[in-house]
C-alpha cells in the first residue's frame, strides 16, 4: 500500500503531481487528527459542563470514552502505517505498547519514585534522615508482627484459594450444573466488601458471657450448640489470623477459579479422550494431563494471589483494624499515611512491601523465558 | 459387551453424583455467608442486633413459661431444692436442666428469690421480615429532624438509581479502556520487535505490586492542576493506570502463547500488525479477555476508595451511596445489607453474560499451555 503511493509520483515524474499528492497526503494527516482532537475535546466540554439529563451524560460518556480510545489507536496508527516502511516498522511497536506504559507511568510508576524519595524523608517530608524509616520497617515490633502475618496470608491464603479454585473449576468441568456451581462459588467477589464486611462481622460476633445472653454470631451459635462456650474470636491471636484469611479465601476463590476453569477449557478434548481410552483413572489425567497444561496458568493465578495478599488490607481493616495482633503491611502503610500522617514510615513500608514481591517477579520472568514467551 | 457398557454406565452415574455432592457441599459452604447477608437485609435493625439470623428458620428455643417465687423461709446460700431438682444458687444462675427438660435459671441476684422456667419449644418460621430495607435503599433514605420552627420534616437522601447509572458511566469504559490498551501492549510485548522491550515489560509488571494508596495524592494533586477532578475522565484514567500491569500480565501470558503459524502466515499474506491484532488477536483472545473483563467490571464496580477520592460527591457511585447508607455512627446495617444485594446484581449479570465465552473447543489444538 505505502509502496505503491510512494512509487507512483517517481514514475509520473512531473512536479507539479508529486506536490499535489504529497501535500494532499500531508493535508489528510494533519486534517483527520486534528478533527479528531477537536471531536474528543468538544466531547469532553460537554461532559464536564452540561447540563442535560442524567442518562443522556452517561450514555454519551460511555460512547465518548471507549471510542475515543478506539479512535485515538486506530488514527494514531493510521498515521504511522503512513510513514515510509523502515518507520513504520520502528515506530509501530510504540504506538502498540506506549499507551500503556504512558498511563502505568503517569499512575504507578511515578508515584513510586517519589514514594522511593519520600521514604528517605522525615514524617512531614522536609528532612533527610537516611535510612532511620528503614530500620524502623524491619526492627519495630509492630511491623515484626506484620511480617509475620502477611507472611501466613501468603502461605495459606494463596495455597488454599488456588487449590479450592483448581478443585472446583476441574470438578465444575465434568459436572452438567457447571454455570450453576461457578456462579454460586463466584457470588463472594460480586459483593462490594463494603457489604460483605457486614456479614463476617456477623459471622464472628460475639456478646460476651452472662445470663441470658444469646450469640448472634454463626460460629459462636455453633460452638454453642455442640456444647462448647462461646469465644471472642477475632480478638484471640494467632487464631484470628487464620479467621480473617478464611475470608480471604471465600473471596479469591472464585478469581482463581474463573481464570482457571477457563484454561482447562482450553485443553483439547482429544487429548482426554485419548487418555481415557488408554485406561488411565481421573487422578492419573488431571496430575499427567490437566495439570502440566494449564501449569502457566497456574503460576500466573498464583502470583496474582501472592501478591493480591501481599497488598491485602481491606479484610483486615474491616474486620479488627489491625488489631489484636492481625496488623499487615498494607494496613500499617495506611495507618502510617493517613491516621498517623508519617508519610517517610508509611513510603518505607510501601518499598519493602514492593521489595517482597520481587522474588516471585524474578521467578515469573524466568518462566516466560523458559515457554520461550519471549 | 454390552454388561460392560452398562457396568462402565452405572460407574460413570455413580462417580456423577460423588461429583455433584462434593461441588454441592463446598457451595453450600461458600453460600452460608450469603445466605445469612440474604436474610438479614430483609430484617429490620432491632432484630439484626439481638438474634442470630438462623433464627428465622424453625428451630427449638427455650422460652420462659412460668417464674417461680421462692418461699422466704429457703436459704439461697445453701443448696435449694426447687421442682425435684436441687442445685446451689450459682448453678441455679448458669441455668439447670430439669428431668422434665425444663430449664431453670435464676433472675436477677439472689434476693430476687425468682426463677425462670423455660420450656423448649418449637419456633416456626420468623415471618417478621419486610422490603422495608430495600424500598429505603432504592427510593433513598429518609432523614426526619425537627426544623427550627419546630415542624417535622422529612427528607430523602440520594436514591441509588441515580448512583446506579454514575456507576454505570464509571464501570463500563474504565473496563473496556483498559483492556484495549493492555491487548495492544501485550501484542506489543509479545510479538513486535524493539529495543527495550524486555526492560519495559519487566517495569510493566513489577507495578504490579505498588500499593495504590501511594498513587492517590500525587495524582489527586495532578488532577487539580489539570482540572480534571470530578470528571468521569479522571476516574477512568485512574483505573486504568491501577488495572493495566495486571490486564498486560494477563494478556501477554495468554496472546504469548498463540500458535506462531497463524501469525506468521497471516505476516506472509502481507496483514499489517494492525490488522493481525484486530482481525485475528483479538478474537482468538476472546477467553482471556472475558475473564479478565469480569475482573475489572468487578472491581471498578465494587471500587469505594478510588471513587471517593477522584469523583468525590460530584457523581456519586453505588458503593459512596452505599457507604453513605450505613449513617454516621455505622448504625444502619440492615440497610446495608439491602444495598449490597442490590448492587451485587450487575456484576453476576455480567458473569453469566461473559461466562459463555468460556467454552471448550475454542482455543482446541491452538494453546500450548
Amino acid at each position: 500500500m505505502e509502496n505503491y503511493v510512494e512509487d507512483k509520483p517517481k514514475r509520473k515524474g512531473g512536479v507539479i503531481t508529486w506536490l499535489v499528492t504529497n501535500l494532499s497526503r500531508i493535508l489528510i494527516s494533519l486534517v483527520v487528527p486534528i478533527g479528531l482532537f477537536v471531536i474528543l475535546w468538544q466531547g469532553f466540554l460537554f461532559l464536564r459542563d452540561s447540563n442535560a439529563p442524567q442518562i443522556v451524560l452517561v450514555l454519551v460518556a460511555i460512547v465518548w470514552g471507549v471510542g475515543g480510545v478506539a479512535a485515538l489507536f486506530w488514527v494514531t496508527n493510521w498515521l504511522v502505517e503512513k510513514m515510509p516502511k523502515e518507520w513504520t516498522r520502528r515506530i509501530q511497536p510504540y504506538v502498540f505498547v506506549g499507551p500503556a506504559i504512558a498511563i502505568i507511568a503517569w499512575f504507578l510508576f511515578i508515584p513510586a519514585v517519589r514514594t522511593l524519595i519520600l521514604s528517605f524523608q522525615n514524617d512531614i517530608s522536609n528532612k533527610w534522615i537516611g535510612f532511620a524509616n528503614y530500620i524502623f520497617a524491619f526492627t519495630d515490633r509492630v511491623m515484626l508482627d506484620a511480617f509475620r502475618n502477611n507472611l501466613l496470608w501468603l502461605v495459606f491464603g494463596t495455597f488454599f484459594s488456588v487449590a479450592l479454585g483448581l478443585i472446583i473449576a476441574v470438578l465444575a468441568d465434568r459436572s452438567r450444573y457447571e454455570t450453576i456451581y461457578k456462579v454460586l462459588i463466584f457470588i463472594p467477589m460480586a459483593i462490594s466488601f463494603v457489604g460483605a464486611g457486614v456479614i463476617w462481622k456477623f459471622i464472628y460476633a460475639y456478646q460476651g458471657l452472662g445470663v441470658g445472653v444469646k450469640e448472634i454470631g454463626l460460629l459462636n451459635a455453633i460452638v454453642v450448640g455442640l456444647g462448647g462456650t462461646a469465644q471472642p474470636w477475632l480478638t484471640q491471636g494467632p487464631w484470628n489470623n487464620f479467621l480473617l484469611i478464611i475470608i480471604m479465601v471465600w473471596l479469591q476463590t472464585g478469581f482463581a477459579m474463573v481464570i482457571i476453569s477457563s484454561a482447562v477449557k482450553g485443553i483439547p478434548a482429544e487429548l482426554l479422550e485419548a487418555a481415557r481410552v488408554d485406561g488411565a483413572n481421573e487422578f492419573r489425567i488431571f496430575f499427567t494431563i490437566i495439570i502440566p497444561s494449564i501449569a502457566g496458568t497456574l503460576i500466573t493465578v498464583t502470583t496474582t494471589i501472592v501478591i493480591f495478599s501481599l497488598k491485602l488490607f481491606d479484610v483486615v481493616y474491616v474486620m479488627t483494624g489491625g488489631n489484636f495482633g492481625t496488623n499487615v503491611i498494607a494496613n500499617e502503610f495506611y495507618l502510617q499515611r493517613f491516621t498517623y500522617g508519617n508519610a517517610g514510615r508509611a513510603s518505607a513500608i510501601a518499598i519493602v512491601l514492593l521489595i517482597a514481591t520481587t522474588p516471585v517477579m524474578i521467578y515469573n520472568l524466568r518462566q516466560f523465558n523458559e515457554r520461550r514467551a519471549f | 459387551m454390552a454388561a460392560k457398557t452398562q457396568g462402565f454406565q452405572k460407574q460413570k452415574r455413580s462417580s456423577s453424583i460423588l461429583l455433584n455432592l462434593t461441588l454441592s457441599i463446598i457451595c453450600f459452604i461458600w453460600l452460608l455467608p450469603v445466605i445469612g447477608l440474604l436474610v438479614t437485609s430483609f430484617r429490620n435493625s432491632t432484630d439484626i442486633f439481638t438474634s442470630g439470623w438462623w433464627t428465622i428458620f424453625p428451630h427449638r428455643e427455650y422460652q420462659n413459661t412460668r417464674q417461680i417465687v421462692l418461699d422466704p423461709s429457703v436459704d439461697v446460700n445453701g443448696p435449694i431444692t426447687v421442682e425435684g431438682v436441687t442445685a446451689t444458687f450459682d448453678e441455679f444462675r448458669d441455668g439447670v436442666t430439669a428431668p422434665n427438660g425444663e430449664q431453670l435459671t435464676w433472675y436477677g441476684n439472689r434476693r430476687t428469690r425468682t426463677i425462670d422456667v423455660a420450656e423448649r419449644v418449637w419456633v416456626g418460621f420468623n415471618t417478621n421480615l419486610s422490603l422495608k430495607n430495600y424500598i429505603s435503599v432504592l427510593s433513598g433514605k429518609s432523614v426526619t429532624f425537627t426544623d427550627a420552627t419546630g415542624r417535622e420534616v422529612i427528607t430523602r437522601g440520594p436514591s441509588l438509581g441515580s448512583a446506579f447509572l454514575n456507576s454505570l458511566a464509571v464501570t463500563i469504559p474504565a473496563t473496556i479502556i483498559p483492556i484495549l490498551i493492555a491487548a495492544f501492549a501485550a501484542y506489543g510485548f509479545a510479538w513486535l520487535n524493539f529495543p527495550g522491550r524486555k526492560l519495559l515489560f519487566i517495569l510493566v509488571v513489577a507495578m504490579l505490586v505498588v500499593p495504590l494508596q501511594t498513587a492517590l495524592v500525587p495524582i489527586l494533586q495532578d488532577y487539580t492542576r489539570l482540572n480534571l477532578n470530578g470528571t468521569f475522565l479522571a476516574i477512568w484514567l485512574a483505573h486504568t493506570g491501577f488495572g493495566l500491569p495486571l490486564a498486560v500480565y494477563l494478556l501477554f501470558n495468554y496472546i504469548a502463547l498463540l500458535p506462531r503459524e497463524i501469525l506468521e502466515s497471516a505476516f506472509l499474506d502481507g496483514a499489517s500488525n494492525f490488522t493481525i491484532f484486530t482481525q485475528l488477536i483479538l478474537p482468538l483472545s476472546i477467553p482471556a479477555l472475558a475473564s479478565f473483563a469480569i475482573f475489572q467490571f468487578l472491581w471498578v464496580w465494587n471500587d469505594f476508595l478510588v471513587a471517593l477520592i477522584f469523583l468525590g460527591d460530584k457523581n456519586r457511585v453505588v458503593t459512596s451511596a452505599l457507604a453513605n447508607l450505613v449513617g454516621e455512627r455505622g448504625q444502619d446495617w440492615h440497610l446495608l445489607t439491602a444495598g449490597a444485594f442490590v448492587s451485587m446484581l450487575l456484576p453476576l449479570i455480567v458473569f453469566l453474560a461473559l461466562q459463555r465465552y468460556f467454552v471448550r473447543g475454542m482455543m482446541a489444538g491452538s494453546v500450548k499451555g
